[in-house]
Formats: structure tokens, C-alpha cells, sequence
């Protein structure tokens, strides 16, 4: 494995979790790309503790997927709220902070 | 000093107390308790007086002492102390005497009013500052009692407030004194920078006598800096003491209750300006030009006032113009360069003058509130008591002898004589024959003759009565004492070798004056006088337009500049237009354009959030670089 290579699956896919984020029209898949996003940086993190010889990045890793649970756990409860409220998860259509 | 002097302190005490008692217990006090209370206030403050005058007698040299320090910064200090010496003794005399006799006379004269409490409060607190004033052992501590009289005047003048008139005339009479007051503080001010530049330095009045020397080379702007500060502290005097330029406000502060036009306006506030003139009488005599200005200002105003007094109607203002114009003379006499003369004129002035205002509030009393001295006349059968007090005082203002006014104004002349003005001589013995002529037309119009309106006179109340007879024994008699007090105040009192004309001129001025006023009344010449002088009668009768010639260069012009400038443009267009209203639009248009931001779209929220999180990443990554 090189460590390049992990960094380099890292870049894409952050950059396939960034453009989800941006354009999709369903608050399910948007919360899966920063899902993603957050696993995305966790594997830069692994490669980084690759090239470094030392062991409390992967102690960090095993923090992260904790946090990104729930993480999850908080943005999913808050999703179905959302759609119990507004009858959709499609977040154009949810423009209630329109200036 | 060993000697253990009076407690000057005590004097000023007494009146203060007064005025806190009064005020404090304002609502409990009912009937004419405040009255007495004030009256004993001022009468402990006599007897006191008179106690520290034995003490000064008996010790031979001036009182001093010093409180405390009041403030000091640097090299500067100010203290809180009070001298009594020859100047100040006379003064605190006159000042504690007459306001003690005028406050009796107020018990009768304000009875059933129903700010009576409040009347006597004011008044306890006036001569509570009068005595700060007179007492005070510097000029600063002096400006204290100086603005506190001011106040109180300023107070007492508009005490009937609910008469607009009143209460634009206190406004008119707390301006032009706030004017006077600048230029005093000013000259305080320059005297003090003078001072400090040439090291340790006091400003007791002592200290300065011994003292001032040093500065005798000293220049400011290319003029000696003793005569920039003389004439400065002359401009104040010029607005307590009601002297061109700045006497316009007595006649208008006529409007106060009488007994204080008569305390404040003719026997005691007006005459600070004398007193402080003569403190300081060292300063003005070294400067160059100082007196010289004093005695040309006093006497244009003198002869000024006296003009304008013959053509009123009504009493009380014919009385404040010849208050104007016998200041004048003290002035005069200092001017000339004998201080002491001016001091012997204050005091009989303060006897006689108040004396006829008191005389004059009897009139007005009796009348019920009339003032014009046409709807007047044959007083005399009426209220007989007053008729005599008003001769005296009439006979004293007159300059007849044995009266005091003679030998005080009689004095005044003479040294200007012996000071080789002869020009203000000639003026000065004029003024005495117009004083003569108009104070004989007021006496003559509401006492003799026949009656002029329907009205019902009754003679006032004893209370009234017999404070105006006192005051009418010493307008008699204090004139006998001239030479004994003029060596108290200061000046060796010896018999002048002058020509006949020169004595005797005040006298013939004065019985020319009394002669031509019961002439005119009693022969058709008056109507052809009227006639051919018309129009110099007009300009007399407005008062030379005095106050309509400030009024077009002063208060027009400042009235415009307030108005245009300093509200429109100043305070309504760029304060509160640019200012106050502009940071509300600001912020409001600030919101109203960023709102727009607000898509309320979370894609959109997304997308910017994900690109200011790149711009900040970037940043943290080259900016390490850097």
C-alpha cells in the first residue's frame, strides 16, 4: 500500500462527497456525502500515519468513527423530523430562511 | 499670628443656615415664620460683623484666615480663606445692615404672597453669597460669591415667573451678566498665567498688593499685560455693576419684587463691581490707561443714564437708570484715582438709594401695583409717612446738604476736578443737575401736583415703615462722617484748596436741576420744548436704541446663525441627518441588501460553505508557507 496512492483515494473521494453535498436535491444522499466526506479525511489521516511511523493517528481514526456516528445518528433524527414537518426531504423546497 | 481672631466664617454662616432652614422646611413653615427667621438670620450676620469690626478695631491689622485648600493643581492653589480688613469691614456692614432692614420691610411687603417662603429663601441665600463675595481673601474664591449673586439676582427677577415678562427679564439679566462674567474670569485666567510664569505665587489679595510689581513689564499682544487684565477685569465689573456696555439688564430686572431692587439692584449686588474695582485697586492704578478708561466709561454711562432717566414714566425704572448713573460716579471716583471716594459714594448711595426703592415699593404698594408716575400725583395727602421718607431720600439723592449724597457725590466731583480731567469734570457736574431734574420730576409728578387717576391709597404697614426710617436717618447723617470713613477706607482725608466754581458747581447744578423740573411743570415751556427738540426727545425716549442696536448686532445676528446653521444645518441636517439618522439607514440598507443572501436554499448554503471552507484551507496552507 502506498501511501500515495491512499491519499490520492482520499482526494477523490472527498471531492465526489463535496459535489454531492453541493448539488444533490435529496437531504438523505446530502447527509451521506458528509458521511462520506468524513471517511474521506479519515483515510488521509491513514495514510498520513503511513508515512509517519507513529500510532495515535489511528487512535484518532477509531475517535473520528465514533463522532461520525453519531454525528449521523443526530443528523438522521434530525431528518426525519424534517420530513415529518415539511412532508419532504427535497431541501429546495424547504426555504423557510429565504431573506 | 498669635492673635486669636473673630470666626469670620460665622458671618457667611448665618444667612446660609437661613436659607437651608427655609428651604429644607418649606412646607412646615406657615404666616410670616420664614420671614423672621431670614430677618434673624441677617441680623446675627450683622451682629457678627459687627463683632469681627471690634476685633479689626481693637487688633489694628487685617483678618485673615484660611480655611482649608480649596483645590490646588501644580504650582496653583486656591484656598478657602477670608480676609477682613478696612474695605471688607465697610462692606459687610453696609451689606448686612441694609439687606437686614430690607428684609423686615419684605415681611410687609411680600405678605400673603404664596411664594413667600420661597422669597425668603432666595434673599438668605443672596446675602449668604454676597458675604462669600466681600469676604473673600482672593478673586477666586470672590468669583464664587460673584456667580452666586448673579444666580440669585437672576432668581429674584423672575420670581414671578408665571409673567413671561419676569422671566425673560431674569433670562436678559443672567446673559448679559454670564457676558461680564467671561471677561472676569478671563482677566482671572490671563493673571494668573502672568503669575505662574514667574514662579511661586499666591493670589491673595495681599500677596498680589505686595506682589504685582512683577509683572508691571511684562506685555500681552503688544500691550502691558496689567492693563489687558485691568481692562478685562473691568469688563466684568461693567456687567455686575450695569456700566456701558453691559448695563442694559437693570432697568428690565426692575420687574423682580421691589424690596429686591432695592437690595440687589441698587444697594448691594450692583456695587460689587465698585468694591472689586477696588480691591484691586493696586492693578488698576499701575496699569497704563486703566483708570482713565474706568473714568471715561463711567462717566458716558452716568450721563447716559441720567438722560434716559428724565424721560420714563415708569417709577421703578427712573430708579434703576439713576442707579446706572450714580454707579457711574463711584466709578468715576475711582477712576480719578481715589478709591475710597467711589467706596464713600457706595455706602450713602446704598442708604439713600435703597431707601427710595423702598419708598417707591410703598408708593406701589399703596397703589396696588401702579407703577406710572402719570396716573399718580398729590400723594402726599395720602400716605403722608411715605411722602417724608421719599424727601429725604430725594433731598439726599439731589446733592443738597447736609444731605449724605452731597458729600459723597460732592467728594467724587471735586477729585476728578483735582485729577485734571476737566472735560469729565464739566460732565460729571451736569449729570448731577439731569440727576436732580428727573429724580425732582418723579418726586414732584407722583407727590405734588394735582391727582392724576382714580385711585385708592393707603399707607403701608408699620413693618414697612420703619425699616424705610432708618434707612432715611442715615441717608441724613452718614454724610457728617466723610472724613472719618475716607480715612478708614483708605486715603488721607484733608480739605482741598480749589477755586469757588469748582466747590460750589455740584450744589448749583443740582438747585439749577431741582428749579427747571418745577418749572417746566408749571409754565407751557414744556410743550415748546417737546416741539422743537422732538426728535432728540424720541431718541431719548428709546433709550438711545440701545437695546435695539444689540438687538440687530448681537441677538438678530446670533438668532440667525443659531438658527440657520447651528440647527438646521448643524444639528437637524449632518448630526441628526448624516449622524444619528445615517448609522440607522446604514444599518438598515446593510440589512435589507444582505438578506438577499439569504436564499434559504441549503444547496446553496452547502455550496458556499464548502467554498469559504476551501478558501480557509487554502489560506492555513499557503499562509504557512509564507
Amino acid at each position: 500500500m502506498n501511501a500515495g496512492n491512499v491519499l490520492g483515494l482520499s482526494f477523490i473521494l472527498f471531492s465526489i462527497s463535496a459535489a454531492a453535498f453541493i448539488t444533490q436535491k435529496n437531504l438523505l444522499i446530502t447527509l451521506m456525502s458528509l458521511e462520506l466526506g468524513l471517511n474521506a479525511a479519515n483515510i488521509a489521516i491513514v495514510s498520513f500515519a503511513l508515512t509517519s511511523n507513529k500510532s495515535d493517528p489511528f487512535i484518532w481514526i477509531f475517535l473520528f468513527f465514533a463522532v461520525a456516528a453519531a454525528e449521523a445518528t443526530i443528523g438522521l433524527s434530525i431528518l426525519i423530523m424534517i420530513s415529518k414537518k415539511f412532508k419532504t426531504i427535497n431541501p429546495d423546497k424547504i426555504s423557510n430562511l429565504k431573506g | 499670628m498669635t492673635h486669636e481672631s473673630y470666626n469670620l466664617l460665622n458671618i457667611i454662616i448665618a444667612p446660609a443656615l437661613g436659607f437651608a432652614i427655609i428651604s429644607v422646611f418649606s412646607k412646615l413653615l406657615k404666616g410670616r415664620i420664614s420671614g423672621y427667621i431670614a430677618s434673624a438670620a441677617v441680623f446675627l450676620s450683622f451682629l457678627f460683623s459687627v463683632l469681627a469690626f471690634l476685633d479689626l478695631r481693637s487688633f489694628g491689622q487685617p483678618l485673615n484666615q484660611k480655611l482649608f485648600v480649596w483645590f490646588s493643581a501644580g504650582s496653583f492653589s486656591a484656598d478657602f480663606s477670608l480676609a477682613f480688613d478696612n474695605l471688607s469691614a465697610i462692606m459687610a456692614l453696609v451689606v448686612t445692615f441694609v439687606s437686614f432692614l430690607i428684609h423686615i420691610y419684605s415681611i410687609g411687603y411680600m405678605d400673603h404672597d404664596k411664594d413667600f417662603n420661597r422669597f425668603f429663601s432666595y434673599l438668605n441665600l443672596f446675602v449668604a453669597f454676597m458675604l462669600v463675595l466681600v469676604l473673600a481673601a482672593n478673586p477666586i474664591l470672590m468669583f464664587v460669591g460673584w456667580e452666586g449673586v448673579g444666580l440669585c439676582s437672576y432668581l429674584l427677577i423672575g420670581f414671578w415667573y408665571e409673567n413671561i415678562e419676569n422671566s425673560i427679564a431674569g433670562k436678559k439679566a443672567f446673559l448679559a451678566n454670564r457676558v461680564g462674567d467671561a471677561f472676569f474670569i478671563t482677566g482671572l485666567l490671563l493673571l494668573i498665567s502672568a503669575l505662574s510664569s514667574k514662579g511661586d505665587f499666591s493670589l491673595d489679595f495681599t500677596w498680589l498688593k505686595e506682589n504685582y510689581q512683577i509683572l508691571s513689564a511684562d506685555k500681552f499682544a503688544g500691550l502691558p499685560i496689567l492693563s489687558v487684565i485691568s481692562l478685562l477685569l473691568f469688563l466684568g465689573a461693567t456687567g455686575k455693576s450695569a456700566q456701558f456696555p453691559l448695563y442694559v439688564w437693570l432697568p428690565d430686572a426692575m420687574a423682580g419684587p421691589t424690596p429686591v431692587s432695592a437690595l440687589i439692584h441698587a444697594a448691594t449686588m450692583v456695587t460689587a463691581g465698585v468694591y472689586m474695582v477696588s480691591r484691586l485697586f493696586f492693578l488698576f492704578d499701575a496699569a497704563p490707561y486703566a483708570l482713565d478708561i474706568i473714568l471715561y466709561t463711567a462717566s458716558f454711562t452716568s450721563l447716559m443714564a441720567a438722560l434716559i432717566a428724565c424721560l420714563q414714566t415708569d417709577i421703578k425704572k427712573i430708579l434703576a437708570y439713576s442707579t446706572i448713573s450714580q454707579i457711574g460716579y463711584m466709578f468715576m471716583g475711582v477712576g480719578a484715582g481715589v478709591y475710597a471716594g467711589g467706596f464713600f459714594h457706595l455706602t450713602t448711595h446704598a442708604f439713600f438709594k435703597a431707601l427710595l426703592f423702598l419708598a417707591a415699593g410703598s408708593v406701589i404698594h399703596a397703589l396696588s401695583g401702579e407703577q406710572n408716575i402719570f396716573k399718580m400725583g398729590r400723594l402726599k395727602d395720602k400716605i403722608k409717612i411715605t411722602f417724608i421718607l421719599t424727601l429725604t431720600g430725594w433731598l439726599a439723592i439731589c446733592g443738597l446738604p447736609p444731605f449724605s449724597g452731597f458729600f459723597s457725590k460732592d467728594f467724587i466731583i471735586e477729585t476728578i476736578w483735582d485729577s485734571g480731567h476737566k472735560g469729565v469734570w464739566f460732565f460729571s457736574v451736569l449729570t448731577a443737575g439731569i440727576t436732580a431734574y428727573y429724580m425732582t420730576r418723579l418726586f414732584r409728578t407722583a407727590f405734588l401736583g394735582k391727582k392724576r387717576s382714580d385711585y385708592h391709597a393707603h399707607e403701608s404697614p408699620y413693618i414697612m415703615l420703619w425699616p424705610m426710617s432708618i434707612l432715611a436717618i442715615f441717608s441724613v447723617s452718614l454724610g457728617f462722617y466723610r472724613s472719618s470713613f475716607l480715612s478708614f477706607a483708605g486715603m488721607n482725608f484733608e480739605p482741598r484748596h480749589m477755586p469757588a466754581l469748582a466747590t460750589h458747581s455740584p450744589i448749583i447744578a443740582g438747585i439749577l436741576g431741582i428749579s427747571f423740573a418745577f418749572f417746566l411743570a408749571e409754565s407751557k415751556f414744556s410743550n415748546f420744548i417737546e416741539k422743537t427738540f422732538s426728535s432728540i426727545i424720541n431718541l431719548v425716549k428709546n433709550k438711545f436704541y440701545v437695546d435695539e442696536i444689540y438687538d440687530y448686532l448681537v441677538i438678530k445676528p446670533l438668532a440667525f446663525f443659531s438658527e440657520k446653521f447651528i440647527f438646521s444645518l448643524l444639528d437637524r441636517k449632518i448630526i441628526d441627518g448624516i449622524l444619528v439618522e445615517g448609522l440607522a439607514k446604514t444599518a438598515f440598507f446593510t440589512g435589507d441588501f444582505s438578506r438577499k443572501i439569504q436564499t434559504g436554499k441549503i444547496s446553496s448554503y452547502a455550496a458556499i460553505f464548502t467554498l469559504a471552507a476551501t478558501i480557509a484551507l487554502m489560506c492555513i496552507i499557503f499562509g504557512a508557507n509564507i
